[in-house]
């Protein structure tokens, strides 16, 4: 029973990471996407009030404007952002988060997102 | 101070000659039949082919450097003869130097009479130009003018402007004698020669031969001359002075014996002159030479070999020579790696004690000094003319306190093993010294404690004074990347290994001062 279990745990923890893709929306001369992100491996870890380890430098989804791209395709708040069109966003700068993610010549963009409620709901229903 | 000490510092000096010289002796002879010149003297550089001597050459005399570990104890009954006699060797070494020294001065004397030879004929040209045609054909020349006379004020200036000149750059005492000669001098020398020959062609030819009137002209023709020379002379200065100043190579100097190691900055200098700049700075930054501490790792070599004997029970099958020797010595180092040594516990317990009795004999010369010193005190001016009782010179007040801190400062030297540094005399002159200018304890004791450079001891202490440069390329070819050398000195050799000053690319970036500004490290927030 418990390697069935822990087998289980193995599958779902893999199933926990989500692929979004995002089409961008164009707004003036600009190409918009519709969330703002936190973090960076030259941020302050500790405000970061979506990350259960408060040393984590990762690249969180902060806020999402309503009806935008970002919630369209089913981003949500308290995300944490692994890769961006295969590209890692688990060491990068502030900086080099948003420029990968503003690229002008990239109309679509494919995030692998990783999710706290997710863990949380699966691990409920296991109880 | 017992009488034993007294006597022991000058018989150890003849004791010496008879010891351990002998192990110089041996070695000088095998340089003196090698060496193709036998010139050499005090601080002098002689080139000599790289020598194969025996690498355990040394094994042969150790037994005499043991012996001579204990000259303090065993050297007996020293009359006061001890110290005016002359041994066998002493006699031999003394009648070398002096043909060899008259060798090389005659060298010396050779070129110093070349060069001014050189720089008569080059002095007395333009005043020769300037005589001759009064001399020889006085009638036809023109009268001289204002402009014409003018110009024998520039000449007069600017030979005395070269005389100084040259004085300065080229009338130095020589510091060293080198084995080659100095390549950018020869060179320059005969420039000037071809130089003031071409000149007197010219005159001789188009002047002396035609009887030329224009007395004007000739008198600018010396001045040509001269502004010519003035500027071969700065040319001189700009390759002899100018071209090595700026540091183009870094060199490592190291001591063969004890691994000292220093290293300098040269320009680019062939490899004659930069061993003499090398052996400048020995004087001054290398420690005195002290053969006394290398006989600890001498006797613990020897133990390792002397430990193993190889026996050839093959019997007289394996003829060949060196393979029988190749086997021998791989047979020893296998027997001796696998020997449980315990050569290394004593040595560890050994620094141990020996440090321990350091400390200990420092701590009580550091406290007879300090006692010694209140004993005596400066006289002001005032007191002085009162005049009362005993009053020293400071000679005389290092002579009276010196007894009281003789005996601990004779007991920490011998445990430092620097004994054969320092004699009586020489202390109680530091001492004198020392008093006069108000030093304190410890800066008297300063020159004891560490062993200084070796400029600091008296020429007899230094070991090192007749110098062999050792090169596989010619002397006179200049330095570079890679370079090795030797300076071979008696007791031990100097390895000197160039390397290049590496090019240093230098950008630049400016910061506007204003540009610091500082923010708190807070979540930022970027709406993509």
């Amino acid at each position: 029973m418990s390697s069935f279990l822990s087998q289980l745990h193995f599958q779902l923890s893999c199933a926990l990471q989500q692929r979004i893709e995002i089409c961008k929306l164009r707004q003036g001369e600009h190409l918009i996407l519709g969330f703002s992100i936190g973090g960076g491996i030259d941020q302050d870890p500790g405000q970061n009030p979506f990350s259960e380890d408060k040393s984590d430098k990762g690249i969180y989804v902060t806020r999402v404007t309503p009806g935008g791209p970002a919630e369209v395709a089913g981003l949500m708040m308290g995300d944490k952002v692994m890769q961006v069109n295969g590209w890692d966003m688990t060491m990068v700068t502030h900086d080099q988060a948003r420029k990968r993610l503003t690229k002008k010549n990239e109309d679509i963009v494919r995030l692998l997102v990783t999710r706290k409620s997710l863990e949380q709901a699966v691990r409920h229903s296991m109880m | 101070m017992d009488t034993e000490s007294t006597y022991s510092g000058y018989s150890y000096y003849s004791g010496r000659s008879r010891g351990s010289h002998r192990h110089g002796e041996r070695s000088r002879d095998h340089h003196k039949s090698r060496s193709k010149d036998g010139s050499r003297s005090e601080k002098s550089v002689t080139i000599n082919a790289p020598p194969a001597e025996p690498l355990l050459g040394d094994s042969s005399v150790l037994g005499e450097e043991v012996q001579d570990d204990n000259w303090g104890e065993t050297t007996t009954a020293v009359t006061g003869t001890s110290e005016h006699s002359l041994s066998q060797e002493d006699i031999v070494r003394i009648t070398k130097d002096l043909e060899d020294s008259v060798g090389l001065d005659c060298r010396r004397y050779f070129s110093l009479t070349l060069a001014v030879v050189l720089g008569l004929l080059v002095f007395l040209t333009p005043l020769a130009f300037l005589a001759l045609p009064h001399l020889l054909w006085p009638d036809k020349l023109l009268v001289c003018g204002t402009a014409c006379e003018g110009l024998f004020i520039s000449v007069a200036f600017k030979l005395l402007i070269l005389l100084l000149a040259v004085w300065a750059l080229f009338f130095r005492a020589p510091r060293a004698g080198l084995p080659r000669v100095f390549v950018f001098r020869a060179l320059l020398a005969v420039l000037v020669l071809l130089f003031v020959v071409s000149y007197w062609l010219f005159y001789g030819v188009r002047i002396l031969d035609s009887q030329d009137e224009n007395y004007q002209g000739i008198v600018q023709y010396a001045v040509s001359l001269v502004d010519a020379l003035l500027f071969i002379h700065y040319l001189a200065i700009v390759l002899l002075e100018l071209r090595q100043l700026q540091p183009a190579f870094s060199v490592c100097v190291t001591r063969s014996t004890d691994g000292e190691t220093r290293h300098y900055n040269l320009g680019q200098l062939s490899i004659q002159r930069a061993a003499l700049a090398i052996m400048e700075n020995y004087y001054r930054d290398f420690s005195v030479h002290n053969p006394a501490l290398l006989t600890a790792s001498k006797s613990r070599a020897a133990k390792h070999l002397a430990g193993l004997k190889v026996y050839n029970v093959d019997g007289p099958e394996n003829n060949a020579a060196t393979g029988l020797a190749h086997s021998q010595s791989r047979a020893m180092i296998a027997a001796a790696a696998r020997r449980r040594d315990t050569s290394h516990n004593e040595l560890y317990y050994e620094e141990a004690e020996h440090e321990r009795r350091v400390r200990k004999r420092k701590a009580r010369l550091v406290v007879a000094v300090e006692e010694a010193f209140t004993h005596i005190k400066r006289m002001q001016e005032e007191e002085q003319k009162k005049a009362s009782g005993d009053v020293m010179d400071p000679r005389e007040a290092a002579q009276a306190i010196f007894p009281s801190m003789a005996r601990s400062l004779q007991k920490y030297l011998r445990t430092t093993r620097q004994q054969h540094c320092h004699s009586m005399e020489s202390i109680q002159q530091h001492l004198a010294f020392c008093i006069t200018n108000n030093m304190t304890p410890k800066a008297f004791l300063e020159s004891y404690l560490t062993p200084g450079p070796t400029l600091q001891y008296g020429r007899e202490r230094w070991l090192a004074r007749q110098w062999t440069l050792v090169s596989e390329v010619s002397v006179t070819s200049g330095l570079k990347e890679g370079a090795i050398f030797l300076l071979k000195c008696i007791d031990f050799s100097l390895v000197v290994t160039a390397k290049r000053i590496p090019y240093i690319q230098l950008s630049e970036e400016f910061i506007d001062p204003k540009s610091h500004k500082f923010v708190l490290r807070l979540q930022s927030e970027t709406s993509v």
